[in-house]
């Protein structure tokens, strides 16, 4: 049996109630609820380790054999950026790294590929993520209805909590949603021909041939995952395929949004928060075509409660202190320079030299004296032994704030700079950037974790690390 | 540990230009400025000069200073620690006479921060950035230097149950008696007196430090001749002689999680070092005026009970009694310090024996401090913790 074995969710702290978009322009709200807003600092990538480490709560790191990213927003347009994921996630060399782009239908495609490379015997573990933080121009639905998130998926073949009974994919070219290479927005054609042409018959015309197949129909599932544009479209499907609003229920599009690649994906990591053992599932992803996916749950499903998942990274958030600041994160307008001198851009050399270290976090623990220390030390801090020294990860380590400050002076997208030094469950001590933060919160003692986040980019490098924040 | 410095050098001759946003001058005027100033006080031609020391913390060799003043085919060497730049070059100077290879050497240190077109410090180097020794990649933490030095007033606070208010109260105390030295310090960068109150309710630059917490960004220039003791008195009657000269570097409290961040070790270690020099004992009642490294308040605070001026966690007492102002027991920053005369990177620690060299000499007119026997100064380069730390004691007299 291959099917999925593990899951995780990511959705960024801050949220935007859409009518404070529509009142920021004077313009009509796209329904209600909210959309999830990334910070400054994340991006597709930094949101899939987000929820490949909510995924990969309590399994062996060093089984995952396969890492898939999937998005349409990847940083680079060329440069593997899954090998990035797999050196953050601390996963083997011998990893086969994907990354599948340029289509809404990345995320179910990686996750068919999974399958079909674990029943091939080729892979045992593969990891799947998908995510996306899409962007749309100024005062447009798409504005209010995109959301960020991130989905993850482990792909296997022993303990299968969900399994994977069977696919199809249907191949439609059109010119509905795209965005040429050259564009940062996403563009879409007269939405009566969308949907009329594309939407309304590729998901039935996908659902009917994997269902004819397998002799069910729409009374046989508890839930129907429908990627759509819109809460009104996704409705209007389900309703369509003949289902009840309890099958094809759904809290990322009106309280995240449109989440484009990771839709589909947190849309099933949240029909498997509620489902038991013998539940049918169906998810339809949509663009281009459509993939259509049964699911049968197992018993094991109950094995992997204990994710934060959809339910907890809903629950978790702040409300975005204003729409200017979403501008202002996304870079939608221009900004005044800092009175600060010019980032050294980072060298690619040092980049690779430090790999495992900067991006897994790790830090050494003296072998004869066992003190821990970050960044390792060749030269003990403690008892000044030279180079005998073992790797310790830091990045999912408890810590604590030992002091801190607030800059007003720093070149920072959401001042003020918050610069916490930290104590390390273990030992340790270092300086990190703070994200996620109210300034009101931080005080001396309080615990933090680790988040992985983009720090800058220059001469066209993106450059990631780590940061804290308050425990979500 | 080897010989003393003590008595064996001395200063005949020092020069100062007025710190400050000198946007008329270039590096070239303000070391020409300090270095005849320097020479004319110690009564020598720039061809008697046989090695010279030049800090800054930009540059390219000794032709900092030999470019400038035309100093041709002596030994020059351009030396950099950090914000102890200056008095790294002093100490260079000074013991290459103590080993008898030089008669009359030039210490010179400048900076010209002003052209940069922002306030704050740009740093010549990536290295050692947040802790790290290789910062290549670039991952070093967003900070600025107040909030390297704010983390600390974080912790002085919660460490001994001040209040915000408390704190900021304590610290603008600082800031208040450093503008009122400065008032009376013509070549100060900043010559305005200011209350508590402003102090504690100026914008905020680096939480809890204000700022009026934070030092000046200054171009200037500061100067010495430094001769053998016991030829001292050939140049004049009243030369100033080295009674100490210590540098304490740390290595490791910045990645220890037993340092407290409310101390800096090289400060307590680099003083213990230097009364030993000078066979101080009693640093509080001995010591007659100090010169410290108040980048920022907080420094200033943390400068204090390291240096054993007042107790561990009590420098608030002694800060709020006056017992550092001008009539008080100890003053501090006579001239205005950091804060108010201003902080070209590598001219502060001459610029502090400047200031020492006027009070010895009865020249410093209405600062003038009445018998101020032993001066101190004493620079940080660097972020604490793990940072430069220099002490130096003069005095007018030997033995």
């Amino acid at each position: 049996m291959v099917g999925i074995t593990s899951y995780g969710a990511y959705i960024p702290l801050y949220r935007m109630p859409r009518i404070e978009i529509a009142k920021a322009w004077g313009i009509a709200p796209q329904g209600k609820g909210e959309r999830s807003v990334a910070n400054f600092d994340e991006d597709s990538l930094t949101m899939a380790v987000g929820s490949a480490i909510d995924c990969l709560r309590g399994i062996d790191r060093s089984k995952v054999d396969g890492l898939y990213f999937a998005t349409t927003t990847s940083p680079y347009a060329e440069k593997m950026v899954s090998t990035i994921g797999a050196t953050v996630l601390d996963l083997d060399r011998n990893t086969r790294t994907l990354d599948f782009t340029n289509s809404l239908r990345a995320g179910t495609g990686a996750l068919i590929a999974a399958v079909d490379a674990v029943k091939a015997g080729s892979l045992k573990n593969i990891l799947v993520t998908g995510s996306d933080t899409r962007m749309a121009k100024t005062q447009g639905d798409m504005e209010q209805t995109f959301g960020d998130g991130a989905a993850a998926l482990i792909v296997g073949s022993t303990d299968v909590a969900v399994e994977i009974v069977d696919s199809v994919s249907i191949s439609n070219e059109m010119i509905d949603v795209w965005r040429p290479s050259s564009e940062p927005y996403v563009q879409a054609w007269e939405d009566r021909f969308c949907f009329d042409v594309g939407y309304s018959k590729l998901i039935p015309e996908a659902a009917s041939v994997l269902l004819k197949k397998h002799k069910l129909g729409p009374k046989d599932f508890a839930r129907v995952v429908i990627s759509g544009p819109n809460v009104r479209r996704q409705q209007g499907m389900g309703s369509a395929l003949g289902l009840v609003p309890e099958q094809f229920k759904d809290s990322i599009l009106p309280l995240v949004g449109n989440t484009g690649t990771a839709l589909p994906l947190m849309m099933l990591v949240e029909a498997l928060e509620d489902a038991k053992a013998g539940d049918n599932i169906l998810v339809l992803s949509y663009s281009n075509g459509c993939d259509a996916i049964l699911l049968k749950v197992t018993e094991n499903i109950e094995k992997i409660r204990n994710r934060s998942g959809i339910k907890g990274q809903l629950a978790s958030k702040k409300d975005l202190p204003s729409y200017q600041k979403y501008l202002n994160f996304r870079g939608l307008v221009p900004k005044a320079p800092a009175a600060r001198p010019d980032r050294n851009p980072a060298a690619a050399v040092a980049m690779w030299r430090h790999a495992k270290d900067h991006l897994a976090l790790y830090g050494s623990k003296c072998t004869a004296c066992g003190t821990q220390q970050y960044p390792p030390q060749r030269v003990c801090v403690k008892c000044h032994t030279k180079d005998q020294r073992e790797r310790v990860r830091l990045s999912d380590k408890k810590l604590s704030i030992f002091t801190y400050t607030q800059d007003n002076l720093a070149d920072c997208i959401d001042p003020p700079a918050v610069v916490g030094v930290i104590e390390f469950e273990g030992g340790g001590r270092a300086a990190f950037d703070m994200t996620d933060r109210d300034p009101s919160e931080v005080k001396v003692g309080m615990n933090v974790e680790f988040t992985f986040r983009k720090l800058y980019f220059n001469r066209g490098i993106h450059n990631y690390f780590w940061k804290i924040r308050p425990v979500r | 540990m080897g010989g003393s410095i003590k008595d064996r050098v001395a200063i005949v001759g020092m020069g100062c230009t007025k710190f400050g946003e000198r946007w008329d001058a270039s590096a070239e005027d303000l070391i020409v400025e300090a270095a005849y100033e320097a020479y004319e006080d110690a009564g020598i031609d720039p061809k008697d000069i046989n090695a010279a020391w030049v800090g800054t913390l930009w540059g390219l060799t000794g032709m900092a200073a030999s470019k400038p003043l035309k100093l041709n085919y002596i030994p020059i060497t351009r030396v950099e620690n950090g914000c102890a730049t200056g008095s790294e070059a002093i100490r260079n100077a000074a013991y290459s006479i103590a080993a008898g290879i030089n008669d009359i050497v030039l210490a010179i240190g400048f900076e010209k921060l002003k052209d940069q077109g922002y306030s704050g410090l740009d740093l010549p180097f990536t290295a050692s950035a947040g802790g790290l020794m290789d910062d290549a990649a670039g991952i070093a933490p967003t900070t600025t230097a107040p909030a390297m030095f704010a983390v600390m007033a974080t912790k002085y606070f919660e460490r001994y149950g001040l209040s915000p208010e408390e704190g900021k109260r304590m610290l603008a105390r600082i800031s208040y008696k450093s503008h009122k030295n400065g008032a009376l310090n013509p070549k100060a960068h900043f010559q305005k007196e200011i209350t508590i109150e402003q102090a504690m309710n100026a914008p905020m630059i680096s939480w809890p430090l204000g700022l009026f917490d934070c030092c000046g960004v200054s171009d200037g220039a500061a100067a010495a001749i430094l001769v053998r003791a016991d030829k001292a008195k050939d140049f004049r009657k009243d030369p100033m002689y080295l009674k100490a000269l210590q540098i304490s570097i740390g290595g490791e409290n910045r990645l220890r999680d037993d340092y407290d961040y409310t101390h800096i070790e090289e400060i307590y270690q680099s003083g213990i070092a230097a009364y030993k020099e000078a066979g101080v004992t009693k640093p509080r009642e001995e010591i007659g005026m100090a010169e410290v490294h108040d980048c920022f308040s907080i420094t200033e605070a943390v400068f204090m009970e390291d240096l054993q001026f007042s107790p561990r966690g009590k420098v608030r007492e002694d800060i709020e009694s006056g017992f550092f102002d001008l009539d008080g027991g100890l003053p501090v920053q006579p001239d205005g310090g950091l804060k108010c005369f201003g902080h070209p990177i590598g001219a502060s620690g001459i610029r502090m024996l400047y200031e020492m060299y006027a009070q010895l000499q009865g020249r410093a007119g209405k600062r003038q401090i009445n018998n101020p026997k032993l001066g101190l100064t004493s620079n940080l380069g660097g972020e604490p913790p793990g940072c430069c730390i220099s002490t130096f004691l003069v005095g007018g007299k030997l033995g």
